[in-house]
């Protein structure tokens, strides 16, 4: 074929697989009828709206924030230091523990769910919303090593030994020339480890229990008893919600050099 | 010397198991502008890391203005260094660079201010002030990293590699620069460097190392004309260099003798100026030829191996491949106490 009209074809096609669902999901949201449906039945906000009248949807986008809030913050403060020992010292096994910081990304979600029901839920008598925290914390921990050794590898390290000569310590020095260098890198883990739990389904699966479920386990759960469009409601916000954290984080930071 | 102001006693320096440095002993006065000269990897950076604190000796001590500092810690020692790469902080401007050591004493307000613009206005920059370290050339970088250094007021400044990252026109600049600032302050500076001319241009005295040990140490015009050793001989430029075996030339076609008696010694050395061209017992045939402004220089296939020779440029020039006698005349040779 030729390729001057196969490319836009090919580039057509990607595009309409990426976006479609989008598509199809935000009209849906926007119908008129009862029930899901594409295209949708009339134009109407009723939907949306009614996204806001639902109580456990507001129930579990408080725990589905809290979740990715502190579970991201939790897994920065575990893995700056982590990305920072990786990178500047000779750590024994560090191939090893850079392989494991980065297990979760390789290991199926639902089998790290699974695991952590069996092994950590049901025998220790772990509570719920603890063990969603740790197993949050765990899944962000190797976006926040990654995308912070990237930006500790761009600084030289000569740096840290002009701030001692300067006067200042060795942590002095991590905190005054370190971190101010690498907040870039800091901020988009921040948001990438924000994104990845608030859209996090499978560990979430196993691990949500009564009164206690993130936002998407939740919208599964809807969808089982309600089959109407405010779930493509709420889908077609929370992708806005992303889009829009990652437009910023693009405008103001450069977001795509750290990911 | 009773004069030490700066003393390495003894100092033994290594990487884990590889010693780096060996039993090194070495004074430096007040005042004194020091160069370290080597090839890398012979444990002048080693050393200038380990005064500035940060490396740890294996053995050994290091005093600095009266004070046992061998234990103090790196931000104690009032010890400034210019890194190689500058060591900028990316994230602070020009000011806030110089600033960053008075603020860590406490400086603040107008002092600060003050005290930050006279050291930004010694090395000219004072324009440069608001400027973020990306935005400035290889040469002002590093007047600003001599300046955040000189702002401290260090007992002793030490420059690693200072002109390596220059172009040749800010290289002449900057050794005047330095010049001018050590002899204005006073301060003790010691520098590291792989360049025989820069190290004879701008120290007061030459520190030759070799295999984690000195070599030689001496003025310029000691080093540049009295090596002591086969290694300093070819490092100034002194392209023919034999050991001497009973009196003889040790060459890969065996002992050859030369036109007088040699010395005692373990070896001679002649640069490629010292070689008679055109009368003597030698023999070679012309490999190359390169003019050089006011002489002429001439690698010769000699039975002595290949000999560099340099004539008067007024003077017949000597075809490739012709044969021409020469003579290395032993009492201009410089002779060398040690060899290999």
């Amino acid at each position: 074929m030729n390729p001057r009209f196969f490319t836009p074809v090919v580039l057509g096609l990607v595009l309409l697989f990426l976006i479609g669902p989008f598509v199809i999901i935000v009209a849906a949201s926007l119908s008129a009828g009862e029930t899901l449906a594409f295209p949708p039945q009339g134009l109407s906000l009723r939907w949306v709206f009614k996204v806001f009248e639902v109580e456990s949807f507001r129930a579990s986008f408080g725990v589905s924030l809290f979740l990715a809030i502190g579970g991201t913050l939790t897994a920065l403060v575990l893995g700056v230091p982590a990305a920072y020992a990786l990178s500047r010292y000779k750590v024994p096994f560090g191939e090893t523990v850079r392989t494991i910081v980065s297990s979760p990304i390789i290991v199926p979600g639902i089998i790290v769910g699974l695991a952590l029901l069996r092994y950590l839920v049901v025998p220790f008598q772990f509570g719920i919303l603890p063990a969603l925290f740790l197993a949050h914390t765990a899944l962000i921990l190797p976006y926040a090593v990654r995308v912070v050794s990237a930006s500790l590898g761009n600084l030289r390290s000569d740096i840290e030994e002009a701030a001692v000569l300067l006067g200042t310590s060795r942590p002095g020095a991590f905190f005054r020339v370190v971190l101010p260098n690498i907040r870039g890198g800091v901020l988009a883990a921040f948001i990438l480890g924000f994104v990845t739990s608030f859209n996090q389904v499978p560990v979430s699966l196993f691990l949500s229990g009564p009164g206690v479920r993130t936002l998407p386990i939740d919208m599964l759960g809807y969808m089982e008893i309600t089959y109407d469009p405010s779930v493509a409601a709420l889908s077609a916000l929370l992708a806005f919600m992303s889009m829009g954290i990652v437009f910023l984080a693009e405008r103001f930071l450069g977001f795509s050099r750290y990911v | 010397m009773s004069d030490a102001f700066l003393s390495l006693e003894n100092l033994t320096l290594a990487y884990g198991d590889t010693v780096a440095v060996k039993d090194l002993d070495l004074t430096i006065a007040q005042g004194e502008l020091v160069a370290f000269l080597g090839p890398s990897g012979c444990g002048k950076t080693t050393t200038m890391r380990a005064i500035a604190g940060l490396l740890n000796p294996k053995a050994g001590q290091i005093r600095l203005d009266g004070i046992d500092i061998t234990r103090v810690a790196a931000n104690k020692r009032a010890v400034g260094l210019v890194f190689q790469s500058y060591a900028l902080f990316p994230h602070l401007n020009v000011f806030e660079n110089v600033a960053f050591g008075l603020r860590l004493r406490g400086m603040s307000g107008k002092a600060l201010e003050t005290k930050v613009e006279a050291g930004l206005a010694s090395v000219g920059l004072s324009e440069f002030a608001g400027r973020r370290p990306a935005a400035l050339s290889g040469g002002q970088q590093q007047r600003v990293a001599l300046a955040r250094s000189m702002v401290m007021e260090p007992k002793l400044l030490l420059l690693d590699e200072p002109l390596s990252n220059l172009d040749a026109r800010l290289r002449l600049e900057m050794r005047t620069e330095l010049q001018r600032v050590q002899k204005a302050s006073g301060v003790t500076m010691i520098f590291v460097t792989h360049d025989q001319m820069e190290a004879l241009a701008l120290a007061d005295r030459i520190v030759v190392m070799l295999n984690g040990e000195i070599e030689q140490i001496g003025t310029p015009e000691d080093i540049y004309n009295h090596p002591k050793s086969a290694f300093v001989a070819d490092f100034v430029g002194f392209e023919n260099v034999f050991a001497l075996e009973d009196g003889k030339l040790k060459t890969d076609k065996g002992p050859i003798a030369l036109s007088a008696p040699a010395p005692d010694v373990a070896g001679l050395a002649w640069r490629p100026g010292m070689v008679t061209l055109g009368t003597g017992p030698f023999e070679g045939s012309v490999r190359g030829t390169s003019f050089a402004g006011s002489t002429r220089e001439y690698l010769l296939d000699t039975p002595l191996g290949a000999i560099k020779a340099e004539a008067d440029a007024a003077l017949a020039l000597h075809d490739l491949g012709a044969l021409v006698k020469f003579d290395l005349p032993v009492d201009k040779a410089v002779q060398l106490q040690r060899f290999g």
